[in-house]
């Protein structure tokens, strides 16, 4: 029994990926919307499970290979845990174990009845394509992972009840699939110098032919391709229609996997492959990244402020915080790293809670423009109370995970005693409080219609509520106690980076 | 195509030979050149043909949706099903030189297997990308 376990233990690795792989084709199978719900939701658990299984092992006993096919790493494909992608992976099997419970009801409603076995049979490829983007340690595995989760997102979001949702999804379709040729274009040229796609060969290898052309090239097709499924502004796009057209327990998980994982990728380009050196002095990208990431966080945040649609005014403020995560990559130091990847996980919770909470108003409503809101806070009290718990952790209030992330970002920024950055994290935050204090006005202070539907929603039911209760005491419990996240984050930092400075 | 007699008649002999030609891609592919997705997108297009000659209809009545959307899944679930056997047999996943008595064995049958999961696949999803067009 205990050689059965230890046996299962070594084959985490594939089995975190599988296992989802696995459960896509029985969802299809399946058909019957109950049962392929329950398959997703246990295969889901499962996957939570596996991830935080790794990211104990790669915190005790360092990084994890597994040789796919029993062929050895440079020539074989490799999966390569550490705790940085451990870390990704642990992200994206939480959300979607949280989001699948709250999505039951909330599909039913918004998905026709013969789709739901097909919806779920593409998040279970969602998720296999994020997880895998995040656990292989070959450059164009990357690529073929990112296709199969880029693929069944457009999926996901083109059954949203809105026929827009369609034309969102094909938007999506032409810029993702852009990216994703670039990000193939420059994985070929990279193969092409240095004659591997294995992550930690090219690492070695790429030194050597580091100021040719080509591979000054490969990076910027990297960079580019990877920004563009990112959504870092000005490539954003695609992004708000996406989201607001998606059906809600789609935005909820895309919002907090889809959009981490990508910049984990760049991460990894940039940090593990290329080199922290390279990108800085070669490449110049500091000078590319600040102006990017400080123009996305102020222009974002204000469109946010004049959106009328809930859902939308989020997509934007989405938008704004990848902002944050680019401004903590871009200052190419353990603390703006450490930043970055705190916001990775904490942008997660806070985003997938606010999304939920827009989704069990969408469920009694109907409707999540501003102006339907009116006096929906007396109606749904837990719902909006969520709503606000996650909106304070968005704007950064102290005991908040928010708080935690701005707070790392600020010191980051006043390392280099850059005030006027440091300023301007401040005063975006304050522009968060403007957009959510919107939609809160609307709900506690002005007056439903009579007679209308909002006038008589009830509360959302318990199956939703509990799993947006679960992330908002996560929200908080993280904000107190920053063990789990900012050590990890720190841990995941070091690595990358390189060394200790 | 009611008129086409050429056209029909053509058909009806060319598509046995199209079938069996994909067959041939599917099993041949560890020995010349082939492979599952080569015989998959050729067995599709060899039902497709049959489809516009003779109509949508008389297609759906040899292979109707449920059965090629199975298939399709169940074409997934072999690839991935003979990776996880390799687990189960001791190997790495994929690790096909488990699965038979000898290493060389074992590489044989699974990349067969495998080959056969992704013909099973690609011809369904190009049958359903046809029936989906026609749909409309």
């Amino acid at each position: 029994m205990i050689a059965q376990s230890l046996q299962v233990g070594a084959h985490l690795p594939a089995l975190q990926v599988v296992v989802p792989l696995l459960a896509a084709p029985v969802c299809a199978l399946i058909q019957r919307p109950r049962v392929a719900w329950a398959t997703a939701l246990a295969v889901s658990v499962l996957a939570l499970l596996m991830s935080s299984a790794l990211l104990e092992r790669t915190l005790v006993a360092g990084p994890i290979s597994y040789a796919l096919g029993g062929w050895a790493a440079p020539w074989g494909i490799e999966y390569r845990v550490d705790t940085v992608n451990a870390f990704v992976l642990l992200i994206v099997s939480l959300i979607s174990t949280l989001v699948l419970p709250f999505a039951r009801d909330s599909v039913e409603q918004e998905v026709r009845a013969d789709r739901i076995g097909l919806f779920y049979t593409a998040w279970m490829l969602c998720l296999t394509g994020l997880l895998g983007i995040a656990i292989t340690g070959d450059a164009f595995n990357v690529f073929v992972f990112l296709e199969i989760s880029s693929l069944s997102s457009y999926v996901l979001i083109s059954l949203g009840s809105e026929r827009r949702a369609l034309v969102a999804a094909f938007r999506y379709l032409v810029m993702g699939t852009v990216g994703a040729t670039f990000i193939l274009i420059g994985v070929g040229l990279l193969y092409t110098m240095t004659g591997t796609l294995n992550m930690m060969d090219l690492a070695e290898r790429i030194g050597a032919v580091e100021d040719t052309r080509a591979v000054k090239v490969a990076f910027v097709f990297l960079t580019v391709g990877i920004a563009i499924k990112m959504a870092l502004f000005p490539l954003h796009a695609w992004l708000p229609n996406a989201y607001t057209y998606a059906p809600s327990a789609v935005t909820a998980f895309l919002a907090g996997s889809a959009t981490k994982v990508a910049v984990y990728v760049w991460l990894r380009f940039f940090f593990t492959v290329f080199g922290a050196d390279y990108a800085i002095e070669s490449m110049s990208m500091m000078l590319l990244m600040l102006p990017l990431a400080l123009s996305g966080i102020v222009i974002a945040s204000l469109v946010a402020v004049f959106q009328n649609d809930a859902k939308r005014l989020l997509a934007y403020s989405s938008v704004a915080q990848i902002g944050y995560m680019a401004l903590g990559i871009g200052l190419f130091s353990t603390t703006g790293l450490t930043a970055a990847i705190v916001h990775l996980f904490n942008h997660a919770i806070i985003k997938t809670v606010l999304f939920m909470a827009l989704g069990c108003i969408l469920l009694r409503t109907g409707s999540v423009r501003i102006a339907s809101l009116a006096g929906i806070g007396r109606r749904m009290p837990w719902t909006m109370a969520a709503f606000v718990f996650g909106a304070m952790s968005l704007v950064g209030v102290p005991l908040t995970v928010g708080f935690i992330s701005k707070w790392y970002l600020l010191l980051a920024a006043l390392e280099f005693g850059w005030w006027p950055v440091a300023a301007l994290v401040v005063a975006t935050s304050l522009l968060a409080a403007v957009y959510c204090g919107r939609v809160v006005e609307a709900a506690y202070f002005r007056d439903p219609q009579p007679g209308s539907i909002q006038a008589h929603a009830r509360e959302a039911p318990l199956t939703m509520l509990v799993p947006v209760w679960i992330l908002i005491a996560a929200n908080i419990y993280l904000g107190i106690d920053t063990d789990l996240t900012v050590d990890v984050a720190r841990r995941a930092a070091v690595i990358l980076i390189g060394a200790v400075p | 195509m009611r008129h086409h007699i050429i056209v029909r008649v053509s058909t009806r002999i060319l598509v046995a030979f199209i079938l069996l030609f994909a067959l041939y891609v599917q099993f041949h592919g560890d020995f010349g050149p082939g492979g599952g997705f080569q015989a998959g997108v050729i067995f599709g297009a060899g039902c497709i043909l049959y489809g516009l000659v003779f109509g949508v209809d008389a297609l759906r009545v040899v292979i109707p949706d449920a059965i090629v959307r199975s298939i399709a899944a169940l074409g997934v679930l072999l690839f991935a099903g003979v990776g996880v056997v390799a687990i189960l047999a001791g190997g790495n996943f994929l690790d096909y030189s488990v699965l038979g008595q000898t290493p060389t064995a074992g590489q044989h049958l699974g990349i067969i297997l495998i080959e056969l999961g992704v013909g099973m696949t690609v011809a369904s999803v190009v049958i359903l990308l046809y029936y989906a067009f026609t749909n409309r």
